[in-house]
């Protein structure tokens, strides 16, 4: 059922900062339907989650994080940490145990000291900290050799952009149900740049 | 949902999306693979204590997914559990008898007993029927004397002085059985564990990366994360790959300044009256 919708998310840490990348389909089986979908979402400026998988699961999986996350900032009056966070969305996914949400996600932010912080998780909340990277969607068997080979310990904020932008093409030509240009977010303390990738539209 | 939406949750689970789930595998769509620990996990008991170990492999189906990960969860300052089977599981599993631990604890004022934490272990697991899929290998020392269980899905559990569990159990069994005795020390204890993972490790495809390996004396535990390191990766070109800026073609690029958020201060309390 992870094959509904195709989809690939990346993240990927670097110097103080961390990048987080997805494909732009969305697709019905092997009919693609929008090539603009939004798979990375932001939760706080410093806090972004990427949800691959089940589109409509995705969706409704982000509103009610965001919803959670309301009412946290209202009663703590300031942001979740990633940590936190992470812990938060496992144990919404781990409640479904026996009937899950298919998704997959990626969370990646910039917590205490504005030290970068990815994790991803598997349909039922199975946390998995990484100090690199960390790919889930159908295309992950070749994001994960992209990665593996492409990833350089403390790249500067364009060098991430670059790597992790080829990373994610290279792997999405890989594989059919996920690609149609790509939308990269590079995170630093100070600034946050969104830009949409040309990729094959095929 | 039927009814409201986010009533505050009552613990355990929630079975809201079964039906729809069961109506898409009927549909012809595949349940998802979870990912499983694919384990060699290890125990035993030697003259002052329990040493346990494990290997640090997360497999999802043939992939690798982490080759870094923890399998030796706290339960409480005297008592470690490894864990083997379904991650999510087992992780939620020993968190929510480590947290139970600590209350009992605050309640009665005394250090956990092994045996406390295998009781609330094989309740959760029997309740569930074997569903729950965490085999784990328990151990400890407290005021009666260090102990070892191991509990598997269904809620059994045995007590011995040398435990292996998970797909490489066989492997670190038979290291263990041809070299285990009573009476080890300390130095021998984790050469043997270490002796047995590595058995695991380079035997079953399951288990791979590092050896971790956790020492509990009375008064005493020491995590040796990362204790060995039998594959260290040999393929990585020192040059790497580099890529010149300006070397994808970008569509757009929309570049945000993050505000600083205006600090709240702790202003003085208002006065009772």
């Amino acid at each position: 059922i992870f094959e509904y919708n195709g989809s690939a998310v990346v993240a990927m840490v670097g110097k103080n900062c961390f990048a987080i990348a997805s494909d732009r389909r969305l697709g019905v089986q092997l009919q693609t339907v929008a090539t603009d979908f939004q798979r990375v979402f932001e939760i706080h400026p410093k806090l972004y989650i990427g949800l691959s998988g089940l589109a409509s699961d995705a969706q409704t999986l982000y509103q009610r994080l965001v919803f959670k996350h309301k009412l946290y900032q209202l009663r703590e009056e300031r942001d979740m940490k990633p940590e936190t966070f992470a812990s938060l969305v496992s144990a919404m996914l781990y409640e479904k145990r026996f009937g899950p949400y298919f998704c997959q996600p990626i969370i990646a932010g910039l917590g205490q000291d504005d030290v970068p912080f990815i994790c991803t998780m598997d349909c039922i909340g199975a946390k998995e900290l990484a100090k690199d990277f960390v790919v889930s969607g159908t295309a992950s068997e070749s994001l994960y050799g992209a990665c593996e080979s492409m990833y350089k310990p403390n790249m500067e904020p364009d060098e991430l952009f670059e790597t992790i932008s080829q990373a994610l093409l290279s792997s999405v030509d890989r594989d059919c149900l996920s690609g149609w240009g790509g939308y990269v977010l590079v995170v630093t303390p100070t600034e946050v740049t969104e830009r949409v990738l040309k990729g094959r539209m095929d | 949902m039927a009814g409201s939406m986010e009533i505050p949750a009552k613990g355990g689970f929630n079975f809201d999306l079964c039906r729809r789930n069961a109506m898409l595998e009927k549909n012809g769509l595949k349940m998802p693979g979870f990912r499983k620990t694919g384990t060699t996990i290890v125990g035993l008991v030697f003259r002052d204590g329990v040493v346990l170990g494990a290997d640090t492999r997360a497999t999802e189906g043939p992939i690798v997914a982490d080759k870094n990960c923890e399998k030796i969860h706290f339960m409480a300052p005297n008592i470690y559990c490894c864990g083997a089977g379904t991650a999510a599981d087992t992780e939620a599993v020993t968190d929510m008898v480590s947290s139970q631990l600590q209350l009992h604890r605050y309640a009665t004022s005394r250090e956990s007993r092994v045996v406390t934490a295998l009781t609330l272990l094989k309740t959760h697991l029997f309740n569930y029927q074997g569903h729950v899929s965490a085999a784990l290998v328990l151990g400890g020392v407290d005021v009666t004397g260090p102990h070892l269980h191991t509990v598997y899905p269904h809620g059994s559990t045995d007590t011995l002085p040398f435990a292996t569990m998970g797909s490489g159990s066989l492997a670190a069994m038979s290291v263990f059985e041809s070299r285990y005795k009573e009476g080890l020390t300390r130095g021998e204890g984790i050469q043997l564990v270490a002796d047995a993972i590595c058995a695991g490790i380079f035997n079953d495809l399951g288990s791979g990366s590092n050896v971790d390996v956790c020492v509990i004396t009375k008064g005493k535990t020491e995590y040796l994360r990362t204790h060995q390191e039998p594959n260290p990766r040999t393929y990585a070109s020192s040059k790497g790959f580099s890529f010149a800026k300006g070397h994808t073609e970008v569509l757009s690029t929309k570049i945000r300044q993050l505000k600083l958020k205006p600090e709240v201060t702790e202003g003085d309390a208002m006065e009772e009256e």
